[in-house]
């Protein structure tokens, strides 16, 4: 009942939050950030009790839901979905206390942001613990009406624009999934006599070749607008840039990994042959996504935009990952997705913080940090840090696993991938020199340093970061086990080891 | 020569009897009671009348059999339908009966018969006179609506169909305010109506020069054994689907839709946007599964295309809408695209999925109407979508139930149109039109932005100066949105209960 218990939780301290009286914000504030502490102490007691030897779901709850479309309400986690949910469940309270003030431009109360929040973290979870497809279509999609509404009412000047340019994205790509879970549904109908959306029975499926390829494909779009892998990108910048720090580090931390996500736990063990057939092509798109991404935010002007545009290069790297099929490429892609969510988190939350005492986003509006507020500029120096992967820095350990692996595959796009590192030095030392060093820009001279509740909150990700850049083999131990269980189910053949190893 | 009574069982067709009998009290209220008691006798007398409807229809739920000579059969779907009609007839009265939301007393006009703009009419209104022969007509409509999917031969198809229609055509005319547009409406409705109705008999003579019947079950065998002229079939096919494709508004026969959706009153407007669709399409799948099923090779190709044309266009036309009114009738065209897929996947998962989906769909149409109803400036309800911004900062709870309905129109999960919208999509992929999934997913994407651009005006931009306001919701359009906001609800999120019924239910006799 664990995975229950966590969707559960969140939504009644929402309903909580809904329940009380207008103005009652700070009460608001506190039951939101002890139900998500409450929650995320929950995920640590049930990944104690995960047995990591194990490749297959574990904690699995089943039971009837429509039964004449055979949909169940079907929970289960592996590595990748425990290591996921508990991004989302660390991530959950230390946004919400880093946040504690946003909200406040919004077109509603704050007690309707944290309600929100809330009602987004069930989501979350929900979307990584279902085995069912149904019920994952169904938390994918409802996942989009909290997130809209987060961007829409309480984000930047341009919130609306991006709030309904992110939703119809979306709502494309989460159409076209649904095309594609009919056709599974049809096919379960017709070849097990009753139909089912059960994640492993569907991986029996017999799909001939030239379905599985369009039903691939209408996964994979869906997953690749939500990851976002260029051309499918542009939607990110601007909700990035429109919603609030605590938003974008939700929708780009967390969302978005369930793009990656699903290419992992659904197009790969679903469709084996079509992973096959269309990897080499997504490993083209995966390359460009990385350079194309990194070239674009050393041009950006904006923080959150360079923010957003350095995370389309990061979801290129793990896309790479997933789909250069070795299990060392595929560990690493896992592992990304993880540090990814944390070095993002702490680069927004930091870039929130110096853009909410500057009131403006511009780069250049900012300098000589380091010298105002050494506290915020040296959070903001380890976060960009970690983001272009410094070797003792968890990023690091991941992208070397994501390279090696491709090499052993695809070498020339591992090569060509490699430059990306130059690239992401480039962005972000830019921007570190821009902001943080240099003359101390007009305007800047009084800007506070960090209060203690900022100080608390990014504490333990900068924690994270580097506890994970020593001790990768924490995660790794449970990663790796659903890895080739992964790969075992796309039958991908390991390539002999190369000498280094 | 013997006379020999027919045979009726009278059991089988008493809750469309109930639904006729109460409408002749109606009638009889309103010649010989005074003017201010009718509202008083006719709002209670009509809901009564439509429970015991719905309290026999749930006695006789499971019956299969052909009755009144064949002219009637009641089964599962007919049941089903039936159950649905009255169950969102009851809704639609609620609204109709609402008195407490127009200053000027009730929604309809003092004095129908009086020329917009004349002394007659001012004097009907100045002396506040308020008019209640529209109950009776509402359950004319609804028994009329009753009995068009029951229907087992084309002459009763026919005069059901005649029945649901006339009353309509009266009750569109009857808007207290913006006569002319109202008047307008009715007229297009009635000339295009009567126009179908001579194309649905002129086919339904084709047909019966082809079998030599009228009747569903003979069409069915002379189809099978091929005993006529195929001119005389495929004619007569083609000009009986003129007259249902038009009562459903697909395309290219929906082009009254969005003037009488806009001129009629907006409770009116309610009922028939999801009554009559129910009654025509549950009509529309008997005629083609049972009486044309054997020539389904002859008109699932043609089906397929109207569908087709009916959500994309339908979907197209409802982006550039500014009315609120104008925009859901181009959504209720869509929608009539995407429940034909249904009917065109000729397979038991296909008709279950109609059902469900008109099922889900009356009652998120209903909802979404009786909000139109709500949002008012001095001159009555404001229908231009310009009104409705900012109305998330005004009166967050209506904009919550509309955005709900929107939703659930545009089928995000958790809301009873995903599941039907599921429904009927699988249906139409199992049965191979691979096709009409995709044009079905496409639209719905396009379709999702009209719906959600209203989200956006009512959340995220601020209310016009003096814009219309939300008054106190009254009790009786609060009643009729708590159902429809529970029922779209419920069955998101745990639709199990009622695709187990349809399912059970989902087998014509014939």
């Amino acid at each position: 009942m664990y995975l229950s218990s966590l969707l559960l939780l969140p939504l009644i301290g929402s309903a909580v939050i809904a329940a009380l009286p207008a103005g009652r914000t700070l009460l608001a504030k506190q039951i939101a950030l002890g139900t998500s502490v409450l929650t995320a102490l929950l995920g640590i007691a049930m990944a104690l009790q995960f047995d990591r030897a194990l490749g297959t779901f574990q904690f699995v709850e089943s039971h009837e839901w429509i039964t004449s479309f055979g949909v169940k309400y079907g929970l289960g986690i592996d590595g990748t979905g425990l290591v996921l949910i508990l991004m989302a469940l660390f991530l959950a309270p230390i946004v919400i206390l880093a946040s504690w003030n946003e909200g406040q431009g919004g077109r509603f109360s704050q007690k309707a942001f944290f309600a929100l929040l809330l009602v987004l973290e069930t989501f979350m979870v929900g979307v990584f613990a279902a085995t069912d497809v149904f019920l994952f279509y169904v938390f994918f999609e409802a996942m989009l009406i909290p997130v809209y509404f987060l961007i829409g009412s309480f984000g930047g000047p341009n919130r609306s624009y991006a709030a309904v340019k992110f939703l119809l994205y979306s709502l494309l790509g989460g159409l076209l999934m649904l095309a594609a879970v009919i056709g599974l549904y049809v096919l379960t109908k017709s070849q097990f006599g009753a139909p089912t959306f059960d994640v492993t029975e569907l991986s029996a499926l017999n799909i001939d070749q030239n379905l599985q390829r369009w039903l691939f494909l209408g996964f994979f779009i869906a997953f690749a607008i939500k990851a976002p892998m260029w051309p499918l990108h542009t939607w990110l910048p601007d909700a990035a840039s429109a919603a609030t720090p605590g938003t974008a580090i939700l929708l780009i931390g967390v969302l978005d990994k369930v793009g990656t996500y699903g290419m992992i736990r659904y197009c790969l063990p679903l469709f084996p042959e079509a992973s096959h057939y269309f990897a080499p092509a997504i490993v083209v798109l995966a390359v460009i996504s990385i350079i194309y991404g990194a070239i674009l935010a050393i041009g950006q002007k904006d923080l959150k935009r360079l923010i957003a545009f350095t995370s389309i290069s990061h979801f290129g790297f793990i896309v790479l990952g997933i789909f250069a099929m070795t299990s060392t490429a595929g560990a690493g892609a896992t592992l990304y997705m993880f540090n990814h969510g944390f070095s993002t988190a702490a680069l927004f939350m930091v870039a929130g913080w110096m853009i909410s005492r500057r009131n403006s986003s511009t780069i250049a509006d900012f300098g000589g940090l380091q010298r105002v507020t050494p506290v915020m500029a040296w959070m903001f120096f380890i976060a960009g840090m970690s983001s272009l992967a410094l070797p003792g820095l968890s990023s690091f350990i991941s992208e070397v696993l994501v390279l090696v692996g491709a090499y052993q595959t695809y070498p020339v796009a591992a090569i060509i991938s490699t430059f990306a590192i130059v690239l992401a030095a480039l962005y972000i030392l830019i921007v570190v020199q821009r902001s943080l060093h240099g003359p101390i820009a007009p305007g800047n001279e009084t800007l506070p340093d960090l209060t203690t509740r900022e100080r608390v909150a990014i504490a333990p990700v900068i924690a994270i970061i580097i506890f994970l850049g020593f001790v990768p083999s924490v995660l790794l131990n449970v990663i790796n086990p659903t890895v080739s269980h992964t790969l075992m189910q796309v039958q991908a053949t390991e390539p002999t080891p190369t000498a280094g190893e | 020569m013997n006379f020999v009574a027919p045979v009726i069982n009278y059991s089988q067709v008493l809750p469309i009897l109930i639904v006729l009998g109460t409408a002749l009290l109606g009638v009889i209220v309103e010649a010989f009671f005074a003017r201010d008691r009718r509202y008083q006798i006719q709002v209670p007398l009509s809901i009564a009348g439509l429970v015991l409807a719905f309290v026999w229809i749930l006695k006789i739920r499971g019956t299969t059999s052909i009755t009144a000579e064949s002219a009637v059969a009641i089964d599962g779907p007919a049941l089903v339908l039936q159950g649905a009609i009255v169950i969102l007839g009851i809704a639609g009265l609620l609204l109709i009966a609402e008195r407490k939301l127009d200053s000027s007393g009730d929604a309809f006009v003092a004095q129908a018969a009086a020329i917009p703009g004349s002394e007659a009419e001012r004097t009907a209104t100045l002396a506040k006179l308020t008019q209640t022969e529209v109950f009776p007509l509402t359950l004319f409509a609804i028994a009329g609506m009753m009995l068009f999917p029951a229907a087992n031969d084309l002459v009763t198809m026919f005069v059901a169909l005649e029945v649901l229609s006339l009353p309509l055509y009266l009750m569109s005319g009857l808007a207290r305010r913006r006569r002319l547009l109202s008047q307008e409406a009715a007229l297009k409705y009635f000339l295009l109506g009567a126009f179908s109705s001579a194309f649905f008999l002129y086919g339904a003579a084709f047909l019966y020069g082809y079998s030599g019947s009228v009747g569903f079950r003979q069409i069915r065998e002379a189809i099978q054994t091929n005993a006529g002229n195929d001119v005389f079939l495929l004619t007569g096919i083609a000009l009986v689907s003129v007259g249902l494709l038009f009562k459903v508004s697909a395309v290219p026969f929906h082009s009254w839709t969005p003037d009488v959706y806009q001129g009629a009153p907006t409770p009116v407007t309610a009922f028939m946007a999801a009554c009559t669709k129910i009654a025509a399409f549950g009509a529309f799948a008997r005629l083609f599964y049972v009486g044309l099923s054997g020539a389904r090779w002859d008109w699932r190709p043609m089906l397929t295309v109207i569908a087709i044309a009916t959500m994309v266009l339908g979907a197209l036309w409802a982006l550039t809408q500014t009315d609120i009114k104008r925009m859901l009738a181009y959504s209720s065209v869509a929608h009539s695209g995407f429940i034909l897929t249904g009917i065109v996947a000729t397979n038991k998962a296909g008709l279950s999925g109609t059902l469900f989906y008109l099922v889900t769909y009356g009652f998120t149409t209903i909802g979404a109407f009786a909000i139109v109803t709500l949002v008012r400036n001095a001159s009555g309800e404001a229908t231009h979508i310009s009104g409705y911004a900012g109305l998330g900062k005004r009166s967050p709870w209506i904009a919550m139930l509309l955005s709900l309905f929107l939703l659930g129109l545009a089928g995000i999960p958790l809301t009873s149109g995903f599941v039907a919208k599921f429904a009927v999509f699988s249906a139409a992929y199992e049965s191979g039109s691979t096709a009409l999934v995709i044009f079905g997913v496409l639209t719905s994407a396009i379709a999702a932005f009209f719906y959600i651009r209203l989200i956006v005006l009512m959340f995220f931009q601020d209310p016009e100066e003096d814009g219309p306001t939300v008054a106190a919701v009254p009790l009786m359009t609060t009643a009729a949105i708590a159902l429809c906001a529970t029922v779209t609800l419920v069955l998101g999120i745990l639709p199990n209960a009622l695709v187990h019924v349809i399912d059970a239910a989902s087998r014509f006799v014939f």
